[in-house]
C-alpha cells in the first residue's frame, strides 16, 4: 500500500512547486500593476486605481486590475497567422516559460523552515525545491540560456521580418551579455567556494559582508549584464516597440503574448534574485536575522520577509530605471558588453581570485584585522581604477560628429570643378 | 548645396564631459530626476468625482445656451448670421413675424446640432444681439443622435441653468446687454 504512496520528500517538494508558481505567477500578475503605477507616478499621473472587487463599486486602489488585465488578454483571439511554422511557433512561448519557471528549482525563496516533528519534517526544511542540487548556479545558467532559445523560436518561427530582427538582436545580445554575467558570478563562487546558491547566501551572512562591497566591481557588471539578460530598458533592443512593432512577439497575440509577457517578468524577478542572493546578501540584514541554522518560525519568517523586501527593491528599481534611460544603441550595446563590461569583469575576477588565494599571506603578514581591510579595499581600488580606465578609454562607443569634408556631396563636387 | 557652403552653419556636438565619460554621475543624476517625479503631485483629474478647472469662462467654449433679455423672452432676432458663419452647419433656425414691437423676426425654431458643432465660437461672435453664448459646461453627453439636437426650449433652459455661475458675457467683455 505504501508504495504506492508518494514518499515524504515528494510530496514536500510537490507543495514548494505549488507555493513557488502560484506565488510567482501572482507576483508576476501584480508586478504587472506595480510597473504600470511605477510607469504612471512617474510621468506625473495617478495609474490604474479604478479596478477593485468585480460587480461593486470597492475600488482598492486598483488591485483588481492585474484580474482584469489576464481576464482580457485570455479572452483575446489567439489568432495563428498562415504564414508561421506552426509547430516551433506554438512552442516558443512553452519553451521560454517553462524554462523560466524551470530556473527557480534551483533558487531558495526564504533560509528554511524550523523542523516540524508533527508532518515528521525532522530536520531544517530548506525553502528550496530542489535543496540537494550542488550546481545550482549553472542550472540557473543553462535554463536561461534555454530561455533565450524561446525568444529566438519565436521569432524565427513567425515568418516576420520584424520578429525575425528582434531574435536576432537578441540572441547577439544575450550571447554577449552572458560573458559579463558569468564573470560577475565567478567572482561570487570563487568567493564562497561553492556553486549552490544558498551556501552562497550563507556565506554572506556569516561574515556579515555582502558581495556587492567585498567585489563592488563585480556587482557593477553583474548588474548591467542582468539588465541586459532580462531585456530590461536600456537594454530592450529586442523588443524596442519604436524600431521592430513588437519585436520577437510582433505575431503573437492573446495567451500565447501572455505566456511570452509573464515569461519575460519572470526573468526580471530571476534577475532580481540572482543580485540579491549572490550580491546583497540574500535573507541576512545585520542585527536582525542571525547567521547560521534557522530554530524558530520567527526567525524563519523575519529571514524570508527581508529577502522578500530586498526582492522587491530591485525590481521596483529595475522599473525606475526603465523610465530614466533611454535605449542604448546597438553599436553600444555591443561597445558596452564587449569593450567595457568584458575587461572588467576580468579585473574583478583576477582581483578576486588574488585576495582569495593571498589571504593566508596577508592575515600572516598583517594581523586579522588589516588583513581583512586589505581584502575590501584592494577590490574598491580596483574598481575605481577600472570604471575610470574604461569611461577614459571608450566614451560612448561611437562618434556621431558628421564627415563634412569628405562627404559624398563633397567628392562629387570636386570631380565636376576637376 | 556643398556641405561647405557658407549659408550652412554646422553645429558640433559638445565633446563628453569628465561626468559624462565615467557614466555613473549622469546615471545617478537621471534616477534622481525620476525619483522625485515618482513623488511629486500628480496632474491627473478623476473625471467624474473630480471636476478640471475651467480656466476663464468668458472664453471656454462649451455647450451652447440662448440668452433671455430683462422680460424672459429670447434674445434671439432670427436675423441667421450665426448659421451663416457656422463652419459646420449645425444651426437650423426658422424665422417668423415678431409678436412684440421691438423686432420685426423672433425665431420660431432654433436648433443646434452638438454632434455636427464644432465648438469654434464663430456663431457667438457673429451675433450682433448678443443671443447666442457658449458655456464653460463641458460634459455633453446623450443616449442618441436626436437627443443631441439641441431645440430652443433646450437652449433657453440652459441658459437658466447656467445663468448665475456664468452672467452673460457681453457686458463682462464690453459688448452690448
Amino acid at each position: 500500500m505504501s508504495d504506492y504512496l508518494p514518499s515524504l520528500p515528494t510530496i514536500v517538494a510537490l507543495v514548494k512547486i505549488g507555493l513557488l508558481v502560484g506565488g510567482l505567477m501572482t507576483a508576476a500578475a501584480y508586478l504587472v500593476l506595480v510597473e504600470r503605477w511605477m510607469a504612471a507616478w512617474v510621468q506625473d499621473r495617478k495609474g490604474p486605481n479604478r479596478v477593485g472587487i468585480p460587480l461593486t463599486k470597492v475600488r482598492l486602489f486598483g488591485l483588481g486590475q492585474p484580474l482584469a488585465d489576464g481576464l482580457k488578454i485570455i479572452l483575446k483571439e489567439d489568432f495563428t497567422p498562415r504564414h508561421v511554422d506552426k509547430v516551433l511557433y506554438t512552442a516558443a512561448p512553452l519553451v521560454i516559460l517553462a524554462a523560466s519557471l524551470a530556473i527557480f528549482a534551483a533558487i531558495p525563496f526564504g533560509s528554511s523552515l524550523p523542523p516540524i516533528p508533527a508532518l515528521g519534517l525532522t530536520g531544517e526544511e530548506p525553502l528550496l525545491v530542489a535543496p540537494g542540487l550542488d550546481v545550482g548556479v549553472l542550472w540557473v545558467f543553462a535554463l536561461s540560456s534555454i530561455a533565450v532559445y524561446g525568444v529566438l523560436l519565436g521569432g524565427w518561427a513567425s515568418n516576420n521580418k520584424y520578429g525575425f530582427l528582434g531574435g536576432l538582436r537578441s540572441s547577439a545580445q544575450l550571447v554577449a551579455y552572458e560573458i559579463p554575467l558569468g564573470l560577475g558570478l565567478l567572482g561570487v563562487v570563487l568567493a564562497a567556494g561553492s556553486l549552490k546558491l544558498d551556501t552562497i547566501m550563507n556565506a554572506q551572512a556569516d561574515t556579515g559582508v555582502w558581495y556587492a562591497f567585498a567585489q563592488p566591481l563585480g556587482f557593477l557588471v553583474f548588474l548591467v549584464a542582468a539588465f541586459a539578460e532580462a531585456a530590461r530598458l536600456p537594454f530592450d533592443l529586442p523588443e524596442a516597440e519604436q524600431e521592430l512593432v513588437g519585436g520577437y512577439h510582433t505575431e503573437y497575440s492573446g495567451i500565447k503574448l501572455l505566456l511570452f509577457l509573464v515569461a519575460e517578468f519572470l526573468h526580471m524577478v530571476t534577475a532580481a534574485f540572482l543580485i540579491v542572493i549572490m550580491f546583497l546578501g540574500g535573507w541576512h540584514l545585520w542585527g536582525l536575522t542571525g547567521s547560521g541554522p534557522v530554530e524558530t518560525w520567527t526567525v524563519a519568517l523575519i529571514r524570508f520577509g527581508v529577502l522578500s523586501a530586498k526582492i522587491l527593491g530591485v525590481i521596483l528599481f529595475f522599473m525606475l530605471v526603465r523610465w530614466s534611460w533611454p535605449r542604448f544603441r546597438f553599436d553600444q550595446l555591443m561597445n558596452l558588453a564587449w569593450k567595457v563590461m568584458l575587461p572588467l569583469g576580468l579585473a574583478n575576477l583576477v582581483t578576486v581570485a588574488a585576495v582569495e588565494e593571498f589571504r593566508p599571506q596577508l592575515v600572516a603578514a598583517l594581523g586579522e584585522g588589516w588583513a581583512k581591510a586589505a581584502a575590501l579595499g584592494l577590490p574598491w581600488a580596483v574598481f575605481f581604477i577600472g570604471w575610470i580606465t574604461a569611461g577614459m578609454l571608450t566614451p560612448s562607443g561611437t562618434d556621431n560628429t558628421p564627415i563634412r569634408a569628405r562627404g559624398p556631396l563633397d567628392i562629387e563636387h570636386e570631380l565636376v570643378e576637376a | 548645396m556643398k556641405p561647405t557652403d557658407p549659408a550652412i552653419t554646422w553645429l558640433e556636438e559638445k565633446p563628453l564631459g569628465l561626468a559624462e565619460r565615467l557614466y555613473l554621475p549622469l546615471f545617478i543624476s537621471g534616477l534622481t530626476t525620476t525619483a522625485r517625479h515618482l513623488v511629486s503631485p500628480k496632474v491627473t483629474v478623476s473625471f467624474p468625482e473630480e471636476r478640471p478647472t475651467v480656466g476663464n469662462p468668458l472664453i471656454y467654449r462649451g455647450v451652447h445656451r440662448l440668452n433671455r433679455d430683462e422680460e424672459g423672452r429670447v434674445k434671439c432676432v432670427a436675423c441667421f448670421l450665426c448659421a451663416t458663419a457656422c463652419p459646420a452647419h449645425c444651426i437650423d433656425i426658422v424665422a417668423t413675424e415678431s409678436p412684440w414691437p421691438d423686432r420685426e423676426k423672433y425665431p420660431e425654431s432654433f436648433q443646434i446640432d452638438e454632434l455636427r458643432c464644432i465648438f469654434c465660437g464663430m456663431c457667438e461672435e457673429a451675433c450682433p444681439v448678443d443671443a447666442i453664448e457658449l458655456t464653460s459646461l463641458l460634459d455633453l453627453t446623450g443616449k442618441s443622435r436626436e437627443e443631441m439636437i439641441f431645440d430652443k426650449e433646450k437652449l433657453l433652459s440652459v441658459y437658466d441653468m447656467t445663468k448665475d455661475a456664468e452672467p452673460m458675457k457681453s457686458t463682462a467683455l464690453g459688448g452690448t446687454l
